[in-house]
């Protein structure tokens, strides 16, 4: 069995990054199964997506302490999902900050130690800022397929399986930029 | 055969497909909103609506099946209760066709203001109801919902929840079939609830739910599953994917047939394991009547009655297990509530009533937001449409001087959903209020739907497109202003004037949703 999550927030795309993931799962055979965040939740807030793969899914929702690879599209968010993943468990994080609607009002102050502490406390982990590959693929909403292109490195899945996958899922006019996205994530090392 | 990952609402609406389903009504709601997207988007040949609130929704449904067509209306939980009085007698009536009502409930209140078991309707309007525990079941007992309404003569409830609703998995397609449109007969004996119609109908209705619980002691949907015997765990919903997940080795008794529950499969099984558990989300449903039978089980003393399950939860609950997880931040985390989308237009309002510290009585819709920070300028909401009559409610009891000092607030397709009555009731029992209809040309909060003010059906196509000014002006207020909320000095001189005026007004805050395109 594999656990991912895919955190963010509304709007960051992390739908269309599992829709991706299950199909890949699927064609290649397994059973999968995933849980996802709609209606008010969405408007701004913190969401994510669990994914399960394996011969049998029964539950949608990832148990604390499983998760394999936590995905995560914002900083402050990384720290809200850790207690799913596993002791030896994959973090991967953009870094760009989105500051929640307290921080804005200064009712709140956005913790300046984030990365410093993933750095000293989790040991699988990559955390990088890819608004530079954003600024390469061109378009900034292509966030989601880079983070897939970079966990696509951890799974057993090949390069193949997963552009089959994303030419399947995304909109036909934006399959060539995804792809592109996806690719650059994959290849993506922090230099 | 194809397998196609499907959301759990878009297999029920495949479900329908694939069962001739021929009309589709619903009112949006999180989390049933994309079952009448997903059967607008992909079957075309069902006559599919989005109808102004859930209560009409069943009515169509219920109308489209007694004069012959499969029909089915998707509600969230809360829409039952909008649509509970025609429920309750078209349970009476019984159907023609197969009238399937699809229920979401939502365990945890994700996007609800409540968070109620509407297992307890089935009981109550004497119904069957079935509950799936995946996408893949979600399809099969939709499409199966309609046959055992049509050969038990009820409408048949499927309860899904939030975790069913929005999950996704491998769901088997199978052929729609063809189901020939039935004659409607006249039969006023059976169609016309007079009392002495229906008196014999209450008859009937009993005598079908001896057969229902028949037929749930043999359905394949309520199944047991033996392992050891030691530990026996009654089960039901999402709830039984997570006991299979963190007790593999117990049996189980999965109940997808949730009324009439089967006591014979519930006694055989009881009597077959050494300790009897019920985990199940929500009320102790199953529990209670499992203890009426004569049994102890335990249930609700370590499951929470509380919020949604998860399968931490349950493998706490039932072997005391918690997994060691990575290291855990220990900073001061900030929260990261749902908020009004940057250049939202309600944002532009509520920086107004703010400003003017009026007592705001909201309504449903993204604009509840506005009762947290920044705005804090909102004081009562509860149901869709109370806005305008809470309103009046607090000018009957405080008097002029709140009703000269307080706005209610409600938008356009809350509006249409059950503001027009309260409204006329402010202008026939003499209220002097003021209602500000937050117009952004769409249905938000569930994912921008159409509605009656759009001018668009579900189905894309163009219609009346209804004017609120003329319709306000219809039920007898006179002081009508329609005024884009952006440009904020006029917009705070309108509700000055307005909220000062002693009679009743309207004021139409006109700008579309940011996100709408």
């Amino acid at each position: 069995m594999t656990n991912v999550i895919f955190a963010g927030v509304g709007g960051q795309g992390v739908i269309l990054a599992s829709k991706i993931l299950m199909q890949v799962a699927m064609n290649a055979g397994y059973d999968v199964k995933e849980s996802e965040v709609h209606g008010m939740a969405q408007r701004g807030g913190s969401v994510d997506c669990n994914v399960r793969y394996g011969e049998k899914v029964y539950s949608p929702l990832i148990e604390k302490g499983t998760c394999d690879y936590l995905v995560v599209f914002e900083p402050l968010e990384a720290t809200r999902k850790l207690e799913y993943l596993k002791p030896d468990g994959t973090l991967i994080v953009h870094t760009e900050r989105v500051n929640p609607a307290p921080v804005q009002a200064g009712l709140a102050k956005y913790p300046d130690d984030i990365e410093t502490w993933i750095a000293a406390n989790i040991t699988n982990r990559m955390v990088a800022d890819f608004g530079p590959v954003l600024k390469a693929v061109g378009s900034q909403r292509a966030l989601n397929i880079v983070m897939l292109g970079v966990l696509s490195n951890h799974l057993e899945f090949t390069p193949d399986q997963w552009i089959e996958a994303v030419k399947g899922t995304v909109k036909q006019n934006f399959v060539e930029m995804n792809v592109k996205a996806f690719t650059m994530g994959r290849e993506f090392t922090i230099s | 055969m194809q397998r196609k990952i499907l959301l759990g609402n878009e297999a029920i609406a495949r479900g329908a497909y694939e069962a001739g389903c021929r009309v589709a009504t619903a009112y949006p709601g999180t989390p049933s909103t994309e079952i009448l997207e997903a059967m607008a988007a992909a079957y075309r040949g069902i006559k599919s609506q989005w109808s102004p609130n859930e209560k009409v929704a069943l009515e169509v449904a219920c109308g489209a099946a007694i004069a012959g067509a499969r029909s089915l209306a998707a509600m969230k939980h809360v829409g039952l209760n909008v649509a509970a009085d025609p429920l309750f007698t078209f349970s009476y009536t019984g159907v023609n066709a197969g009238l399937v009502i699809i229920n979401a409930d939502d365990p945890n209140a994700w996007s609800s203001q409540n968070e109620q078991d509407n297992r307890h309707y089935a009981r109550a309007a004497k119904l069957p109801m079935i509950e799936p525990s995946d996408p893949a079941e979600a399809k099969e007992y939709t499409k199966y919902a309609f046959d055992l309404s049509e050969e038990y003569d009820r409408p048949v409830l499927v309860r899904i929840t939030t975790r069913i609703a929005h999950s996704q998995g491998i769901v088997a397609l199978d052929d729609p079939k063809d189901v020939p449109l039935k004659p409607f007969v006249r039969n006023p004996q059976k169609f016309v609830m007079l009392p002495s119609h229906a008196r014999p109908r209450h008859i009937f209705i009993e005598e079908q739910l001896v057969k229902l619980k028949a037929l749930s002691n043999a359905s394949p949907l309520n199944r047991i599953e033996m392992g050891k015997t030691k530990r026996g765990i009654i089960t039901n919903g999402v709830a039984y994917q997570y006991v299979k997940e963190t007790c593999p080795e117990d049996s189980i008794l999965r109940i997808g047939f949730i009324w009439p529950l089967p006591d014979d499969l519930i006694r055989t099984f009881a009597d077959s394991v050494d300790e009897l558990y019920v985990v199940e989300e929500l009320d102790p449903f199953i529990e209670d009547y499992v203890r009426a039978m004569g049994y102890a089980p335990i249930g609700k003393k370590i499951i929470p009655l509380t919020f949604e399950l998860t399968p931490e939860i349950v493998d706490k609950a039932l072997n005391g297990t918690t997994y060691p997880t990575a290291p855990l931040y220990s900073g001061t985390i900030p929260p990261r509530p749902p908020a009004l989308c940057k250049g939202c237009p309600h944002g532009f309002v509520f920086d107004v009533l703010k400003k003017l510290d009026v007592t705001v009585n909201g309504d449903i819709g993204c604009y509840t937001l506005a009762a947290l920070p920044p705005y804090n300028a909102m004081h009562s909401q509860g149901c869709m449409g109370a806005s305008i009559s809470m309103h009046l409610g607090f000018e009957k009891a405080q008097g002029d001087e709140m009703a000269r000092n307080s706005v209610a607030v409600i938008g356009d397709s809350t509006f249409i959903h059950s503001g027009i009555t309260p409204l006329i009731d402010l202008v026939y029992n003499k209220g002097t209020g003021t209602v500000l209809i937050l117009d952004n040309r769409v249905t938000a909060m569930t994912g921008h739907q159409e509605n009656p003010v759009t001018g668009k059906t579900l189905m894309g196509e163009d219609t009346y497109e209804i004017k609120l000014e003329e319709l306000c002006r219809a039920v007898g207020v006179k002081r009508v202003r329609v005024v884009d909320p952006k440009n904020t000095a006029e917009f705070e001189a309108v509700v000055r004037e307005e909220v000062a005026a002693p009679e009743p007004s309207v004021i139409i805050s006109l700008r579309k949703c940011i996100l709408k395109k």
